[in-house]
Protein backbone atom coordinates (compact mmCIF):
# COMPACT_ATOMS: atom_id res chain seq x y z
CA UNK A 1 0.00 0.00 0.00
CA UNK A 2 1.54 3.26 -0.56
CA UNK A 3 0.49 6.43 -0.05
CA UNK A 4 -3.15 7.42 -1.18
CA UNK A 5 -3.32 10.48 -3.51
CA UNK A 6 -6.75 12.10 -4.41
CA UNK A 7 -7.35 13.83 -7.85
CA UNK A 8 -10.36 16.32 -7.43
CA UNK A 9 -12.58 17.35 -10.20
CA UNK A 10 -10.74 18.95 -13.50
CA UNK A 11 -6.95 18.20 -11.61
CA UNK A 12 -4.67 14.89 -12.10
CA UNK A 13 -1.71 13.47 -10.55
CA UNK A 14 0.78 11.41 -11.99
CA UNK A 15 3.23 9.39 -9.15
CA UNK A 16 6.01 6.54 -8.85
CA UNK A 17 5.33 3.24 -7.14
CA UNK A 18 4.15 3.02 -4.67
CA UNK A 19 0.78 5.10 -4.93
CA UNK A 20 -2.67 4.76 -4.87
CA UNK A 21 -4.52 7.43 -7.29
CA UNK A 22 -8.42 7.68 -6.51
CA UNK A 23 -10.93 10.14 -7.55
CA UNK A 24 -14.52 10.34 -5.85
CA UNK A 25 -17.99 10.61 -7.48
CA UNK A 26 -17.05 10.59 -11.00
CA UNK A 27 -20.07 11.54 -12.54
CA UNK A 28 -20.34 12.31 -16.54
CA UNK A 29 -16.50 13.04 -16.17
CA UNK A 30 -14.05 11.16 -17.27
CA UNK A 31 -11.89 9.67 -15.47
CA UNK A 32 -8.20 8.50 -17.45
CA UNK A 33 -6.14 5.93 -15.53
CA UNK A 34 -2.64 5.43 -16.90
CA UNK A 35 0.18 2.63 -16.05
CA UNK A 36 3.66 1.66 -17.10
CA UNK A 37 3.80 -1.62 -15.60
CA UNK A 38 7.64 -1.91 -16.56
CA UNK A 39 8.55 1.18 -14.17
CA UNK A 40 4.92 1.08 -12.42
CA UNK A 41 4.62 4.63 -12.92
CA UNK A 42 0.75 5.65 -12.40
CA UNK A 43 -1.18 8.70 -13.81
CA UNK A 44 -4.98 9.70 -13.50
CA UNK A 45 -6.73 12.05 -14.88
CA UNK A 46 -10.50 13.20 -13.54
CA UNK A 47 -12.07 15.71 -17.30
CA UNK A 48 -15.15 17.64 -17.13
CA UNK A 49 -15.18 18.21 -20.79
CA UNK A 50 -14.42 16.91 -23.95
CA UNK A 51 -12.49 19.23 -26.07
CA UNK A 52 -10.02 22.36 -25.17
CA UNK A 53 -10.57 23.56 -29.05
CA UNK A 54 -14.01 24.47 -27.89
CA UNK A 55 -13.37 26.59 -25.40
CA UNK A 56 -11.68 30.34 -24.85
CA UNK A 57 -10.35 29.72 -21.54
CA UNK A 58 -8.11 26.83 -21.60
CA UNK A 59 -5.58 27.97 -18.23
CA UNK A 60 -6.33 24.33 -16.53
CA UNK A 61 -5.36 21.56 -19.10
CA UNK A 62 -6.58 18.83 -17.07
CA UNK A 63 -10.17 20.10 -17.27
CA UNK A 64 -10.08 18.82 -20.73
CA UNK A 65 -9.95 15.30 -22.32
CA UNK A 66 -7.38 16.02 -24.72
CA UNK A 67 -4.86 18.46 -22.94
CA UNK A 68 -5.39 16.41 -19.72
CA UNK A 69 -4.32 12.99 -21.48
CA UNK A 70 -0.74 14.70 -23.05
CA UNK A 71 -0.27 16.77 -19.95
CA UNK A 72 -0.32 13.83 -17.89
CA UNK A 73 1.76 11.68 -20.40
CA UNK A 74 4.32 13.82 -20.26
CA UNK A 75 3.90 14.32 -16.58
CA UNK A 76 4.60 10.52 -15.98
CA UNK A 77 7.72 10.30 -18.59
CA UNK A 78 9.20 13.47 -16.45
CA UNK A 79 9.03 10.35 -13.45
CA UNK A 80 10.55 7.87 -15.47
CA UNK A 81 8.11 6.21 -17.13
CA UNK A 82 8.36 4.13 -20.83
CA UNK A 83 6.21 6.19 -23.50
CA UNK A 84 5.81 2.69 -25.19
CA UNK A 85 4.72 0.82 -22.62
CA UNK A 86 1.74 2.55 -21.42
CA UNK A 87 -1.50 1.73 -21.37
CA UNK A 88 -4.75 3.31 -20.08
CA UNK A 89 -8.30 2.57 -18.44
CA UNK A 90 -11.44 4.63 -18.99
CA UNK A 91 -14.18 5.11 -15.87
CA UNK A 92 -16.82 7.51 -15.50
CA UNK A 93 -18.64 9.42 -18.63
CA UNK A 94 -22.39 9.09 -17.04
CA UNK A 95 -25.12 10.45 -17.97
CA UNK A 96 -26.63 11.61 -14.28
CA UNK A 97 -30.02 12.82 -15.48
CA UNK A 98 -32.03 12.40 -18.22
CA UNK A 99 -33.09 15.22 -19.79
CA UNK A 100 -34.99 14.99 -22.11
CA UNK A 101 -35.03 18.71 -23.33
CA UNK A 102 -30.94 19.32 -23.04
CA UNK A 103 -29.28 17.42 -26.24
CA UNK A 104 -26.11 19.48 -25.35
CA UNK A 105 -26.57 18.48 -21.13
CA UNK A 106 -27.41 14.81 -22.20
CA UNK A 107 -24.41 13.58 -24.12
CA UNK A 108 -21.68 15.20 -22.21
CA UNK A 109 -20.17 12.01 -20.92
CA UNK A 110 -20.42 9.81 -23.46
CA UNK A 111 -18.58 12.68 -25.67
CA UNK A 112 -16.10 12.68 -23.19
CA UNK A 113 -15.36 9.26 -22.49
CA UNK A 114 -15.83 8.78 -26.88
CA UNK A 115 -12.97 11.77 -26.91
CA UNK A 116 -10.85 9.90 -24.47
CA UNK A 117 -10.82 7.14 -26.56
CA UNK A 118 -9.68 9.02 -29.72
CA UNK A 119 -7.42 10.90 -28.32
CA UNK A 120 -5.92 7.88 -26.87
CA UNK A 121 -5.78 6.36 -30.27
CA UNK A 122 -4.31 9.07 -31.37
CA UNK A 123 -1.59 9.34 -29.04
CA UNK A 124 -0.78 5.21 -29.76
CA UNK A 125 -1.50 4.67 -26.30
CA UNK A 126 -3.38 1.17 -25.73
CA UNK A 127 -7.14 1.37 -23.71
CA UNK A 128 -7.01 -1.84 -22.12
CA UNK A 129 -10.34 -1.49 -20.58
CA UNK A 130 -13.06 0.61 -19.60
CA UNK A 131 -16.17 1.37 -17.39
CA UNK A 132 -18.14 4.29 -19.14
CA UNK A 133 -21.56 5.02 -19.76
CA UNK A 134 -24.45 4.09 -17.60
CA UNK A 135 -26.60 6.61 -15.32
CA UNK A 136 -24.30 6.59 -11.92
CA UNK A 137 -21.42 7.87 -10.53
CA UNK A 138 -18.24 6.18 -9.89
CA UNK A 139 -14.88 6.22 -7.39
CA UNK A 140 -11.78 4.70 -9.24
CA UNK A 141 -8.81 3.64 -7.54
CA UNK A 142 -5.60 3.41 -9.49
CA UNK A 143 -2.99 1.44 -7.42
CA UNK A 144 0.68 1.35 -8.27
CA UNK A 145 1.52 -2.27 -7.41
CA UNK A 146 -0.44 -3.95 -9.90
CA UNK A 147 -2.28 -1.25 -12.32
CA UNK A 148 -5.53 -2.57 -11.45
CA UNK A 149 -8.31 0.19 -11.23
CA UNK A 150 -10.89 -0.55 -8.35
CA UNK A 151 -14.49 1.03 -9.34
CA UNK A 152 -17.02 1.63 -6.06
CA UNK A 153 -20.57 2.72 -7.07
CA UNK A 154 -23.82 3.10 -4.76
CA UNK A 155 -26.03 0.57 -5.88
CA UNK A 156 -24.22 -1.20 -8.92
CA UNK A 157 -21.48 -3.03 -7.41
CA UNK A 158 -17.27 -3.37 -6.70
CA UNK A 159 -15.27 -4.12 -9.88
CA UNK A 160 -11.70 -3.90 -10.92
CA UNK A 161 -10.64 -3.62 -14.41
CA UNK B 1 -20.49 40.91 -20.18
CA UNK B 2 -18.98 38.17 -17.64
CA UNK B 3 -17.66 39.16 -14.06
CA UNK B 4 -14.10 38.33 -13.00
CA UNK B 5 -15.34 36.18 -9.89
CA UNK B 6 -11.89 36.49 -8.23
CA UNK B 7 -12.31 40.47 -7.03
CA UNK B 8 -16.12 39.97 -6.74
CA UNK B 9 -16.59 43.09 -4.28
CA UNK B 10 -18.61 42.67 -0.87
CA UNK B 11 -21.72 44.30 -2.61
CA UNK B 12 -22.25 42.32 -5.47
CA UNK B 13 -21.75 39.26 -3.13
CA UNK B 14 -24.79 41.15 -1.08
CA UNK B 15 -26.68 41.52 -3.03
CA UNK B 16 -26.35 37.55 -4.70
CA UNK B 17 -26.90 36.51 -1.04
CA UNK B 18 -29.92 38.86 -0.87
CA UNK B 19 -30.79 36.81 -3.90
CA UNK B 20 -30.72 33.57 -2.25
CA UNK B 21 -32.57 34.67 0.82
CA UNK B 22 -35.54 36.06 -0.93
CA UNK B 23 -35.84 33.24 -3.74
CA UNK B 24 -34.64 30.22 -1.25
CA UNK B 25 -37.37 32.26 1.15
CA UNK B 26 -40.13 32.02 -0.80
CA UNK B 27 -39.19 28.37 -1.51
CA UNK B 28 -38.88 27.28 2.33
CA UNK B 29 -42.54 29.15 2.90
CA UNK B 30 -43.97 26.92 0.13
CA UNK B 31 -41.90 23.47 1.75
CA UNK B 32 -43.47 24.86 5.09
CA UNK B 33 -47.00 24.85 3.52
CA UNK B 34 -46.68 21.57 2.02
CA UNK B 35 -45.09 19.50 4.88
CA UNK B 36 -47.39 21.52 7.35
CA UNK B 37 -44.36 22.36 9.56
CA UNK B 38 -41.84 24.94 10.25
CA UNK B 39 -39.02 25.11 8.12
CA UNK B 40 -35.93 27.38 8.80
CA UNK B 41 -33.16 28.44 6.11
CA UNK B 42 -29.51 29.53 7.00
CA UNK B 43 -28.34 32.69 5.84
CA UNK B 44 -26.94 32.18 1.91
CA UNK B 45 -24.10 31.70 1.44
CA UNK B 46 -21.99 32.99 -1.88
CA UNK B 47 -19.10 30.79 -2.92
CA UNK B 48 -16.88 30.73 -4.97
CA UNK B 49 -14.61 27.64 -5.59
CA UNK B 50 -12.24 26.02 -7.77
CA UNK B 51 -13.22 22.75 -9.14
CA UNK B 52 -11.51 20.70 -7.46
CA UNK B 53 -13.13 21.16 -4.01
CA UNK B 54 -16.81 21.22 -5.95
CA UNK B 55 -17.24 17.44 -5.39
CA UNK B 56 -16.52 17.96 -1.73
CA UNK B 57 -18.81 20.46 -0.87
CA UNK B 58 -22.03 18.36 0.15
CA UNK B 59 -20.35 16.76 3.01
CA UNK B 60 -18.07 14.39 0.83
CA UNK B 61 -17.84 13.35 -2.53
CA UNK B 62 -19.33 9.48 -2.04
CA UNK B 63 -22.08 10.34 0.48
CA UNK B 64 -25.76 9.29 -0.82
CA UNK B 65 -27.70 11.96 -1.93
CA UNK B 66 -30.99 12.91 -3.77
CA UNK B 67 -30.61 15.51 -6.59
CA UNK B 68 -33.21 17.26 -7.80
CA UNK B 69 -31.77 19.13 -11.21
CA UNK B 70 -33.34 21.42 -13.31
CA UNK B 71 -32.77 24.40 -16.20
CA UNK B 72 -33.66 27.93 -16.13
CA UNK B 73 -33.88 29.67 -19.50
CA UNK B 74 -35.54 32.91 -20.72
CA UNK B 75 -33.57 36.62 -19.97
CA UNK B 76 -31.50 34.35 -17.14
CA UNK B 77 -29.80 30.87 -18.19
CA UNK B 78 -28.29 28.48 -15.77
CA UNK B 79 -28.87 25.42 -13.20
CA UNK B 80 -30.84 25.16 -10.36
CA UNK B 81 -30.21 22.00 -8.15
CA UNK B 82 -31.78 21.50 -4.70
CA UNK B 83 -29.75 18.31 -2.51
CA UNK B 84 -31.20 16.31 0.34
CA UNK B 85 -29.37 13.75 2.40
CA UNK B 86 -30.95 10.36 1.65
CA UNK B 87 -32.79 10.47 4.88
CA UNK B 88 -33.97 13.74 4.94
CA UNK B 89 -35.63 12.69 1.58
CA UNK B 90 -37.34 9.66 3.26
CA UNK B 91 -38.65 11.89 6.36
CA UNK B 92 -39.97 14.74 3.80
CA UNK B 93 -41.35 12.42 1.00
CA UNK B 94 -42.79 10.18 4.13
CA UNK B 95 -44.55 13.76 5.49
CA UNK B 96 -45.54 14.16 2.10
CA UNK B 97 -47.44 10.98 1.33
CA UNK B 98 -49.01 10.43 5.03
CA UNK B 99 -46.53 7.56 6.08
CA UNK B 100 -44.96 6.90 9.26
CA UNK B 101 -41.19 6.48 9.04
CA UNK B 102 -40.46 2.63 8.16
CA UNK B 103 -37.54 0.98 8.72
CA UNK B 104 -37.20 0.27 4.71
CA UNK B 105 -35.21 3.49 4.05
CA UNK B 106 -33.38 1.91 1.29
CA UNK B 107 -34.83 2.78 -2.47
CA UNK B 108 -37.47 5.04 -3.36
CA UNK B 109 -40.37 3.85 -5.22
CA UNK B 110 -41.47 5.07 -8.29
CA UNK B 111 -44.58 7.35 -6.47
CA UNK B 112 -42.02 8.71 -3.91
CA UNK B 113 -39.81 9.66 -7.00
CA UNK B 114 -42.52 11.39 -8.54
CA UNK B 115 -43.43 13.00 -5.24
CA UNK B 116 -39.42 13.96 -4.60
CA UNK B 117 -39.94 15.19 -8.48
CA UNK B 118 -43.40 17.28 -7.53
CA UNK B 119 -41.07 18.78 -4.42
CA UNK B 120 -38.64 19.83 -6.62
CA UNK B 121 -40.92 21.81 -9.06
CA UNK B 122 -42.94 23.37 -6.59
CA UNK B 123 -39.24 24.22 -4.16
CA UNK B 124 -37.85 25.61 -7.64
CA UNK B 125 -41.00 27.45 -8.94
CA UNK B 126 -41.18 29.51 -6.12
CA UNK B 127 -37.93 29.92 -6.43
CA UNK B 128 -37.92 31.36 -9.75
CA UNK B 129 -40.65 33.44 -9.65
CA UNK B 130 -39.52 35.51 -6.51
CA UNK B 131 -36.37 35.83 -8.67
CA UNK B 132 -38.49 37.47 -11.73
CA UNK B 133 -40.66 39.14 -9.66
CA UNK B 134 -37.56 41.13 -7.71
CA UNK B 135 -35.28 41.34 -11.02
CA UNK B 136 -38.16 42.17 -13.83
CA UNK B 137 -36.81 39.57 -15.75
CA UNK B 138 -38.61 36.55 -17.63
CA UNK B 139 -37.34 33.10 -15.85
CA UNK B 140 -38.72 29.45 -17.39
CA UNK B 141 -37.47 26.76 -15.05
CA UNK B 142 -37.54 23.48 -17.12
CA UNK B 143 -39.42 19.90 -15.47
CA UNK B 144 -37.02 18.56 -13.01
CA UNK B 145 -34.74 15.20 -13.44
CA UNK B 146 -33.62 13.73 -10.21
CA UNK B 147 -31.04 11.40 -10.00
CA UNK B 148 -29.70 9.49 -6.46
CA UNK B 149 -26.55 8.81 -6.58
CA UNK B 150 -23.08 10.22 -5.29
CA UNK B 151 -22.82 13.91 -4.16
CA UNK B 152 -19.56 14.42 -6.01
CA UNK B 153 -21.34 13.25 -9.04
CA UNK B 154 -24.63 15.05 -8.65
CA UNK B 155 -22.95 18.67 -8.08
CA UNK B 156 -20.28 17.98 -10.62
CA UNK B 157 -24.07 18.64 -13.96
CA UNK B 158 -24.11 22.32 -13.20
CA UNK B 159 -20.33 22.48 -12.52
CA UNK B 160 -19.67 21.08 -15.41
CA UNK B 161 -21.92 23.50 -17.04
CA UNK B 162 -20.04 26.26 -15.84
CA UNK B 163 -16.79 24.60 -16.66
CA UNK B 164 -17.30 25.19 -20.72
CA UNK B 165 -16.73 29.01 -19.81
CA UNK B 166 -14.55 29.35 -16.28
CA UNK B 167 -12.00 27.71 -14.17
CA UNK B 168 -14.50 28.45 -11.23
CA UNK B 169 -18.24 28.07 -10.01
CA UNK B 170 -19.96 30.51 -8.11
CA UNK B 171 -23.10 28.85 -6.23
CA UNK B 172 -25.85 30.52 -4.14
CA UNK B 173 -26.17 27.93 -1.35
CA UNK B 174 -29.12 28.11 1.21
CA UNK B 175 -29.33 25.45 3.82
CA UNK B 176 -33.17 24.35 4.73
CA UNK B 177 -33.55 23.31 8.47
CA UNK B 178 -36.42 21.92 9.93
CA UNK B 179 -37.71 23.23 13.22
CA UNK B 180 -35.22 20.96 15.42
CA UNK B 181 -31.79 22.28 13.23
CA UNK B 182 -31.77 19.02 11.10
CA UNK B 183 -30.55 19.65 7.88
CA UNK B 184 -33.06 19.13 5.26
CA UNK B 185 -31.45 19.97 2.28
CA UNK B 186 -29.22 22.56 0.26
CA UNK B 187 -30.56 25.23 -2.93
CA UNK B 188 -27.81 25.95 -4.99
CA UNK B 189 -28.61 28.52 -7.65
CA UNK B 190 -25.52 28.60 -10.49
CA UNK B 191 -26.57 30.72 -13.06
CA UNK B 192 -24.69 30.57 -16.28
CA UNK B 193 -21.37 33.14 -16.64
CA UNK B 194 -22.95 35.04 -19.02
CA UNK B 195 -26.31 35.51 -16.54
CA UNK B 196 -24.52 36.93 -13.77
CA UNK B 197 -24.04 40.32 -15.92
CA UNK B 198 -27.67 40.51 -16.89
CA UNK B 199 -28.74 39.51 -13.34
CA UNK B 200 -26.84 42.33 -11.91
CA UNK B 201 -28.01 45.02 -14.05
CA UNK B 202 -31.50 44.16 -13.71
CA UNK B 203 -31.25 44.99 -10.22
CA UNK B 204 -28.92 48.13 -11.15
CA UNK B 205 -25.46 46.96 -9.65
CA UNK B 206 -23.63 47.61 -12.81
CA UNK B 207 -24.76 49.61 -15.40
Amino acid sequence: MGTIIKVGMADMHAARHPAILTTLGLGSCVGIALYDRSTRTVGLAHCMLPDSTQSKNVSNIAKFVDTALEGLVSEMLKLGANKTRIVAKLAGGSQMFNFAHSADLMRIGYRNATMAKEKLEMMRIPLVSEDTGGSYGRTIELDSSTGMLLIKTIGYGIKEI
Amino acid sequence: MSLNFGNLNNYVIDVLKEIGNIGAGNAATALAKMLNKKVDMEVPKVKVMEFKEVTEMFGGAELPVVGLFLKMNGDLDGSVMFILENNAAHTLVNILMGKTNDANNQGFDEIEMSALKELGNILAGSYMSSLSTLTGLNIMPTVPEIAIDMAGAIISVPAIEFGKLGDSVLYIETAFIDGSTRALGDFFLVPDMDSYGVLLRALGVIS
